[in-house]
């Protein structure tokens, strides 16, 4: 089970809700399972960079999520 | 358009090309003699990055037509170094990390070149202000003042 | 000075990091040889002119091109339909749509047509006989005119994302962010002292010395050969090969020399007209632009509104923050105020805090990048109120930030908590210098403010062949654009334990290694660094396999170290890498090796810096007479292109805090589009600007590794702007701080009345 915290930007999609419990064992099932439960939310989370207890990771699609991980979805910053 | 030819002395060589009447000197060196040291960062005389020693004086080259060159002497970054032995300027600018991307260098070293040959004991101050022609966007200036500071204190000893 | 961070210390002692040798490139730039995109003459090749729009905002009604065609030289003619049209969801399509005006123009210098002649002047005297009729719409300029009711909207389709309800109709706002923790109002009243001011700035030019540049080739079967200066040649292939409807296979990009970037050559303008050109005229195309052209036409960072409220406790503690940001985009969406929102409140821990963010798209070049973007107008704003805030309560401006800095495990404003961060220790390194308790003259002031940027990772490829007399060859996917070569070099040396002067450090095409993410984001150093370490880890393995066939031994039994193979057991002579490079067609063939990665955990960067200015009060002229800034590196791998950054920085901090800014009069036409009249920093304009190097080594990083390239530009602002006032008691909130403002701002009394001056 791992705990996801959610985004202002994307508790429009969850009422209102900031924090979930997910079982999953990649960040893409992750998803997936955020997606049934609030739909619409999955393209918002999709391209994000995912924090997996601190540390960002980028493209982390296929990234194991660690049994009780703290998650955070960042979006990708770029610079000059 | 009828092109005019041109002899002129140039790094040391007497040099003839073909211009248009009213093709800039920069462009004469760059297209017509292939000298590419001397850049174009704004062609109207603010950056500095076509600094050339036009006749014993820090010029612009995008300002000069290149018939005006005929008859001077002329001194670009190409003729800096002698041989393979480089000019303290370009020595001390390697040392001193005194460049970042680059396309201002050239005519920075000449802008220094033509300060130190006026002044070969340059203040800080001074120093700041006979390189006040050249724009530099990456350093800050401060490794360029004191590398041509450096450069002017070895010129100096060595005198 | 180095300050280094005693853990660091205790690692194992470096040999090459750290050092200052002459970079690779160094003679070839001063001596004139190195090439510039412009630089570059092929056999038979072309001159192009760009024919750009004269309106901030007009439909293009008709395309004549006709006259154009048939004139001398003439040999190639292009326009929007030349190009495919791509589909709003193409990655390409507001790229391609910039680069050349499909429909409308959306600003002065859009590209609406291009020419390719034998001569530069018969490829102009052909673009200006093209007959273009615009129907002229009504412009929009700044955010506040853009998100005004009943504003012209630039774009038909652009709905606002992220609003409740869901926006509907088109507007000019692309998107909103929106980022919130806390209570803020419970937060704002357990405040002593609540300020809250709004800020203004303009867009400013990224500056580079050398305008955008490039040759193409292309051949009748749809390849192109191109040569240009850019951040990322791999982006201008993806880039041009997606407007042109090609294959990325299909163009190979060379590496120029770039004559400075900043964040403005992180994308392309030119590159998709000339291969188009060429491949028509089937002949080599060069475009350069001209500076006007470069002001006109290529990214500014964006002007900004920017409201700030801030609320502290009487002992200094920050209790809550609000914080309404809109950026200018420019003709197209960009992710400038979400950058913004997320930088704005970053060095502090701000219990309570509301930020909410704006990307206004408006008639003006598209913004694009420019160092630490969207970082300092944010930092101008909450920075200037802290000092107002330290002002009022009587307390030092660096105790005060050093108070609220935020540390590793505070959480940053996304979510997530920060790893091992240097704020704090910036922040010290300031208050412990001599600078800080100097003492000033009248009319002078000192001012302090702290900076934040991400630093990004991203992907990197490099290669490491080694030649037959045992030397190194180490190339990478990444443009210098700063230096690099020579950290690179560095890495290099340290891993295979040879002097840096054995190793050639180059940028290899978009052939000739793996793909790598632009030079941006700070992320040159450490993640192409990092590919570097990774490739001569691989090689140093293999070079102990080679040692130990040599010696009939098992490659457990070797070890490498000072550039030579050992045997553990003590049982042969250590073999140095000349002699494994000498044998090694006998031991199984070249030596090379490569690694390509996508580094994660870019360690954050912070920077602290303090200004000392005279203000003259009877002109408003400000003069920068002391600055020091101090900034964390995690490790410096050469110090001389670290400070070269930092001190870089800060010289386009200044400049944008008191003379750059773009001008347009009430058509939407640029007034200012020369470097004569946009004014950029000379050396006669700046003191020395000391350095301090901070090293607290980033912990996921081989060397501790963070980018150094951007956060320096971040504090000049509001360490300016709070000298000004200390200086002559009046708080600036809008930019440039020119003479102008400056007295008028002294006329007008705004201000306290608390400065130093002597009247």
């Amino acid at each position: 089970m791992a705990h996801v915290f959610l985004g202002t930007e994307h508790r429009r999609f969850t009422d209102g809700v900031a924090e979930v419990d997910v079982e999953a064992a990649t960040v893409k099932e992750l998803i997936a399972k955020l997606e049934v439960r609030f739909p619409g939310i999955g393209r918002e989370l999709e391209g994000n960079a995912v924090a997996i207890n601190g540390e960002v990771i980028a493209y982390a699609t296929y990234e194991r999520v660690p049994e009780g991980a703290e998650i955070y979805f960042v979006p990708a910053a770029s610079g000059g | 358009m009828s092109r005019i030819q041109v002899t002129c002395t140039i790094n040391g060589d007497e040099t003839e090309f073909l211009c248009d009447p009213d093709q800039s000197l920069l462009d004469a060196l760059r297209d017509e003699l292939l000298l590419t040291g001397a850049k174009e960062g704004c062609g109207t005389g603010d950056c500095g990055a076509c600094s050339i020693i036009f006749d014993g004086k820090l010029n612009c080259s995008c300002l000069i037509f290149a018939p005006e060159a005929e008859g001077r002497t002329i001194t670009t970054v190409e003729g800096l170094a002698i041989g393979s032995e480089l000019h303290p300027l370009q020595q001390c600018f390697l040392e001193g990390a005194a460049l970042q991307c680059g396309v201002c260098t050239p005519g920075f070293l000449i802008a220094a070149k033509a300060l130190l040959d006026e002044n070969p004991d340059p203040t800080e101050t001074e120093v700041r202000y006979g390189l006040a022609g050249n724009l530099c966007r990456c350093t800050g200036y401060d490794k360029i003042v004191s590398s041509v500071l450096e450069a002017a204190s070895q010129l100096r000893e060595s005198a | 000075m180095t300050i280094t961070e005693d853990a660091a210390k205790a690692e194992k002692a470096l040999k090459y990091i750290g050092t200052r040798p002459v970079r690779p490139d160094g003679v070839d730039k001063v001596t004139g040889k190195a090439r510039f995109a412009a630089d570059l003459r092929l056999p038979g090749m072309l001159a192009g002119f760009v024919l750009r729009s004269p309106h901030a905002h007009a439909r293009i009604v008709s395309v004549d091109t006709s006259a154009a065609t048939g004139m001398p030289g003439v040999k190639a003619v292009i326009t929007a339909a030349d190009f495919p049209e791509l589909d709003p969801g193409d990655p390409n399509h507001r790229n391609s749509n910039n680069l050349m005006a499909r429909d409308k123009v959306l600003y002065e210098g859009h590209v609406v047509a291009a020419v390719a002649a034998s001569t530069g002047r018969e490829a102009k005297a052909a673009a200006e006989a093209i007959a273009i009729e615009y129907e002229v719409l009504p412009h929009v300029l700044t955010v506040d005119e853009a998100m005004a009711e009943g504003a012209p909207v630039l774009h038909a389709d652009l709905i606002t994302q992220n609003v409740e309800p869901e926006a509907t109709e088109a507007s000019n706002v692309s998107k909103r962010t929106l980022l919130e923790r806390g209570d803020l109002e419970a937060g704002f009243a357990e405040a002593d002292v609540v300020i809250e001011r709004d800020f203004y700035t303009k867009p400013v030019h990224q500056g580079y010395i050398e305008p955008h540049a490039v040759v193409a080739d292309s051949s009748p079967d749809e390849k192109s050969v191109v040569w240009c200066s850019s951040q990322g040649h791999f982006r201008v292939r993806s880039q041009t090969a997606g407007m042109l409807g090609w294959e990325p296979s299909q163009i190979k990009v060379l590496p120029a020399e770039i004559g400075g970037g900043f964040g403005g050559k992180t994308t392309i303008y030119l590159e998709p007209l000339a291969v188009k050109l060429s491949h028509m005229a089937n002949r080599p195309v060069k475009l350069v632009m001209g500076r006007d052209e470069v002001f006109r036409a290529t990214g500014p960072t964006p002007g900004t509104h920017i409201r700030v409220k801030l609320g502290a406790r009487k002992d200094g503690t920050l209790v809550a923050g609000k914080a309404w940001l809109a950026y200018e985009n420019g003709a197209f969406p960009g992710p400038w105020g979400m950058l913004g929102s997320w930088t704005i409140f970053a060095p502090y821990k701000i219990p309570n805090f509301l930020i909410e963010g704006y990307d206004v798209c408006v008639n003006k070049p598209v913004n694009i990048a420019y160092r630490a973007p969207s970082a300092p107008m944010a930092a101008f704003a909450t920075e200037t109120i802290l000092d107002e805030i330290a002002v009022e309560l009587g307390i030092d401006p660096l105790d005060l930030r050093l108070q609220n800095a935020a540390e590793e495990g505070d959480l940053t404003v996304q979510g997530p908590p920060y790893p091992r961060i240097g704020c704090k220790e910036t922040l010290e390194a300031i208050r412990n210098h001599p600078h800080y308790s100097a003492p000033l003259g009248p009319n002078q002031g000192r001012g302090v403010a702290t900076g934040y940027w991400f630093n990004i990772g991203e992907a990197s490829s490099a290669t490491v062949h080694i030649t037959e007399n045992g030397d190194a060859i180490v190339n990478t996917g990444s443009p210098d654009i700063g230096g690099s070569r020579a950290s690179m070099a560095l890495f290099a040396a340290e891993e295979l334990g040879i002097h840096p002067d054995r190793i050639q450090s180059g940028v290899a095409d978009t052939e000739s290694v793996g793909f790598t993410d632009t030079s941006e984001g700070s992320r040159t150093t450490y993640a192409t660094g990092w590919a570097v370490v990774e490739a001569c880890r691989g090689l140093v393995t293999e070079l102990r396999g080679r040692a130990a066939k040599m010696w009939g031994v098992e490659a457990d039994e070797v070890e490498w170290a000072d550039g030579e193979a050992r045997h553990t057991k003590g049982d042969h002579e250590p073999l140095p890498l000349a002699q494994i490079a000498a044998e090694a067609k006998q031991t199984g063939g070249p030596l090379s090796s490569s690694a390509s990665l996508n580094a994660q955990g870019a360690g954050p960067a912070f920077c602290t810096q303090v200004c000392d200015l005279e203000v003259d009060p009877e002109t408003g002229l400000v003069t920068i007479l002391r600055f020091t800034t101090a900034q964390d590196a995690g490790r410096a791998i050469h110090p001389s292109y670290v400070e070269g950054q930092m001190q870089g920085g800060v010289a386009q901090g200044i400049g944008w805090a008191l003379n750059e800014e773009y001008i347009h009069d009430s058509k939407g036409v640029m007034e200012n589009a020369s470097f004569l009249d946009y004014r950029m920093p000379v050396a006669s304009d700046l003191p020395m600007i000391d350095t301090v190097i901070v090293e607290v080594p980033n912990p996921i990083h081989p060397y501790g590794v963070r980018g150094v390239g951007e956060v320096g530009i971040v504090p000049p602002i509001p360490a300016i702007a709070n000298a000004i006032h200390q200086a002559v008691g009046c708080r600036l909130n809008e930019l440039p701080m020119s003479p102008p403002r400056v007295l008028a701002a002294i006329t007008n009394g705004n201000g306290n009345g608390s400065g130093n001056g002597s009247g």
